[in-house]
C-alpha cells in the first residue's frame, strides 16, 4: 500500500517525454520508469531501549523501524550497441544505484531493466577477503565472477603481471598490502573477465600515475569486447575522453540525457552555481 | 517472466501513458509495427530480458552447478581466515569441539550423572555432541549466510544459493576436523575399529543434504528478518537439549512405558536421526546396549532418508523462490 503511494507521487512527468526509440539500432539496455526503494531497518527515530522496541511489537508485529529511501525516481532510457555512456551527478544523487539495477544487483520497485547479455559490475572488492593470500583472492575473486576453473588457472599469471606486483607479495595476505598494491590486484583480478555489459563505478581512480594509464589501456581494451559500457565518475575529463553520450541524474531523477559536451556543460553550470 | 503487476500502474492513466504518444513520434518512419510501442515491448521485441529477473528453475540449478568451485574455495578461504589472527592458528578447529566436548562430559558425566548405564559415556557424548554440532552451526551460520554478504551480493551475479551452500560446506570441512578427534577419542576408550564405521558416510552425507536444506530455509528467513539471528541461539539449545545428546532415548523406553508416543517423537527428530546412527556407527558397545534393550533401530534409516530428502529439496525450492530479492534493503 505504501508502496503505491510512492510511486504516485514521484513519476515525474517530464523525463518520460525525452524518450525516442530508434528502432534502426541494435538496443542492448533499455531501462523503462525504473523505480528503485531502498529498505532500511533499525534507522527509526526513537530506535532507543529495549522497553520501546518490547511495546512495539506489543503493538503490532510490524517491523515499525523500517525506512524507505526512494533512490532511483522513474528513470527511462535507451542504450544501443556501442554506447559508452558516462553518469554523473553529485553525491547521492543514485548513479551507483542506477548501475547496480542495471546489472540486476538491486530489484526494481517498480518499472523495469532489459539487458541483452548480462551486464556486470566492473569490481570484485566484496568477494576478496583481506586475511588470506593475494595468490587465494586471485582464485576466489575470479570463481566469483563466474570464471571457470580452467579460466582462472588461464588467467591467473596475467592477472599477477598486470597487477605489478612482486612475487614475494603474491604469498602475503592482502592485510599486509599497501592500499595502493590492494586497489591495484583488485583492479587487475576485476579486468580478467570480459563483460557483455560492462559497468565502471570509479575504478579508475586508483593506484599510482603509471597504474592509472595502464588502467585506462585496459578499460578500453574491455570496452572494444563489450557490447556497451556504463562510467560512474567524478572526474568530468575521464568521462568525456571515454563516453558519446552522458546521462545526468540528480536525486533519482533524470536531468538531461545528451552528447557529453552539452550535459557535462550544463553540469558543470549548474554544481558552479 | 513478464511481469503483469509492472503494467498496471501506466494502463491507471498515470504519467507514462500521457507520455507514450511522443515517445514515438521520433521513428514515424520506423518499420510499421514498431511505432507506439512501450519500452518494455521494444525490449521485448529485440529480445531483450529482465536483468533483475529470476531465472527458471532449472537454469539457476546449472548456475549453481557452475559455481561448486567457488562455493569450495569460498568455504574454504573462510576457515582460513577465520583462524589466522589466533595465535594457535588452525588448531582452534580442532580445540573448540574438544572444549564443547570437555564442558559435556563435566556438567552431564561428572556433575549430573546421566549417564545411567550407559557404556562408554564419554564417546557417546562426543559423537553426540560433534555431530550434532554440524548441524548446529550450519543452522547458525546460514541464517547470516545472506545478511553478512550484502556487499557481495550487490557487487555480483551469482546464484545466491551459492552461500548457504558454502557455509554449511564451511562446517563440513570442520566436521571433519572434528571427526579426526572424534576417532581418536573412541579408539583410546577401547571402541573397536569395525566395517561398521564405513556407515558414517551415508549418515553424513544426508545429514549433509538435511543441513543445507535446513540453512537454506533460514537463511531466506535472516535475509528479510535479521531477528532471527538473535532468536537461533535459544531455539538451537532447546533443539540439542531434546535430541537425545546427553542421554539415550532409547534408555527412556523404560522410563515412558505408560507414554510410548514419548519416545517415538524423540525419535523422529532429526537432530536425533543422525546423531543416533553415527554412534551405531561408531560404538560398538553402545550397539550391543541398544539391542540389549530390545529397541529397533532400523526405522531411524528412513527417518534419515525422509528428512534429508524433505528439508534439501523443500529449502531449495523456498530458498530459490525469493532469489531476486536478496540484496534489497
Amino acid at each position: 500500500m505504501v508502496d503505491g503511494k510512492e510511486k504516485t507521487e514521484s513519476v515525474p512527468v517530464e523525463d518520460a517525454t525525452e524518450i525516442a526509440i530508434d528502432p534502426t539500432s541494435d538496443p542492448i539496455v533499455v531501462v523503462d520508469d525504473l523505480h528503485i526503494v531502498y529498505r532500511i531497518f533499525g534507522g527509526g527515530g526513537d530506535k532507543g531501549s529495549a522497553a520501546t522496541a518490547l511495546m512495539r511489537m506489543l503493538r503490532r508485529q510490524n517491523r515499525p523501524q523500517m525506512k524507505e529511501v526512494h533512490a532511483i525516481k522513474g528513470i527511462s532510457f535507451v542504450v544501443y550497441r556501442g554506447d559508452a555512456v558516462g553518469i554523473i551527478g553529485s553525491n547521492g544523487s543514485g548513479k551507483s544505484t542506477l548501475l547496480r539495477a542495471i546489472a540486476g544487483l538491486l530489484p526494481p520497485e517498480h518499472g523495469a531493466v532489459y539487458t541483452d547479455g548480462q551486464p556486470s559490475l566492473l569490481g570484485v572488492n566484496a568477494a576478496l577477503m583481506k586475511d588470506l593470500t593475494g595468490e587465494r583472492n586471485i582464485v576466489l575473486g575470479c570463481l566469483a565472477q563466474g570464471l571457470s576453473l580452467e579460466e582462472t588457472r588461464a588467467k591467473y599469471q596475467e592477472i599477477v603481471d598486470f597487477s605489478g606486483l612482486k612475487p614475494e607479495f603474491i604469498q602475503l595476505p592482502m592485510r599486509a598490502y599497501s592500499s595502493g598494491m590492494g586497489a591495484r590486484l583488485r583492479f587487475a583480478i576485476a579486468a580478467a573477465k570480459t563483460h557483455d555489459v560492462l559497468l565502471v563505478d570509479e575504478a579508475l581512480a586508483t593506484g599510482d600515475a603509471r597504474f592509472k594509464r595502464k588502467s585506462k589501456a585496459k578499460i578500453d581494451e574491455l570496452r572494444q569486447d563489450a557490447g556497451a559500457v556504463f562510467l560512474v565518475a567524478h572526474a568530468l575529463e575521464v568521462i568525456q575522453e571515454t563516453c558519446n553520450r552522458v546521462i545526468w541524474i540528480e536525486e533519482g531523477v533524470m536531468r538531461m540525457d545528451g552528447d557529453p559536451e552539452t550535459v557535462i556543460e550544463a553540469y558543470t553550470e549548474a554544481t558552479e552555481k | 517472466m513478464s511481469h503483469p503487476e509492472r503494467l498496471s500502474p501506466a494502463g491507471g492513466g498515470s504519467a507514462s501513458t500521457a507520455s507514450k504518444p511522443p515517445r514515438s513520434n521520433g521513428n514515424g518512419d520506423g518499420q510499421s509495427g514498431q511505432s507506439g510501442l512501450s519500452l518494455a515491448e521494444f525490449a521485448k521485441a529485440r529480445g531483450l530480458s529482465q536483468s533483475a529477473a529470476r531465472p527458471p528453475l532449472r537454469q539457476y540449478i546449472s548456475q549453481l552447478w557452475q559455481r561448486r568451485h567457488f562455493v569450495w574455495t569460498f568455504a574454504s578461504s573462510k576457515s582460513i581466515s577465520l583462524y589466522t589472527t589466533a595465535r594457535l592458528g588452525q588448531l582452534w578447529q580442532v580445540l573448540t569441539p574438544l572444549l564443547n566436548a570437555g564442558v559435556y562430559y563435566l556438567i552431564f558425566g561428572v556433575l549430573l550423572k546421566t549417564s545411567r548405564g550407559i557404556p562408554d559415556f564419554i564417546p557417546f557424548l562426543v559423537t553426540g555432541v560433534f555431530v550434532f554440532t554440524f548441524t548446529q552451526r550450519s543452522v547458525n551460520t546460514g541464517a547470516k549466510s545472506v545478511g553478512d554478504n550484502l556487499s557481495l551480493i550487490r557487487a555480483l551475479h551469482f546464484p545466491r544459493a551459492s552461500l548457504p551452500f558454502a557455509y554449511v560446506i564451511l562446517e563440513l570441512q570442520q566436521l571433519m576436523m572434528s571427526l579426526v578427534v572424534l576417532f581418536v577419542i573412541v579408539l583410546a576408550m577401547g571402541e573397536p575399529l569395525t566395517v561398521d564405521w564405513l556407515l558414517l558416510i551415508p549418515v553424513i552425507l544426508l545429514q549433509l543434504a538435511f543441513n543445507i536444506g535446513i540453512s537454506l530455509v533460514v537463511a531466506r528467513l535472516g535475509a528479510f528478518a535479521r531477528d532471527i539471528t538473535q532468536l537461533l541461539p535459544f531455539v538451537l539449545r532447546t533443539w540439542f537439549y531434546f535430541s537425545g545428546i546427553i542421554f539415550s532415548v532409547a534408555h527412556l523406553e523404560n522410563s515412558f512405558k505408560n507414554h510410548p508416543w514419548v519416545v517415538k517423537v524423540l525419535e523422529v527428530n532429526p537432530g536425533y536421526v543422525y546423531v543416533e546412527l553415527s554412534r551405531h556407527a561408531l560404538l560398538a558397545k553402545y550397539r550391543n546396549y541398544v539391542e540389549g534393550l530390545h529397541h529397533p533401530t532400523g526405522h531411524l534409516w528412513w527417518y534419515a532418508l525422509f528428512w534429508a530428502v524433505l528439508m534439501f529439496v523443500g529449502g531449495f525450492l523456498y530458498f530459490y523462490r525469493a532469489e531476486e530479492r536478496y540484496g534489497r534493503g
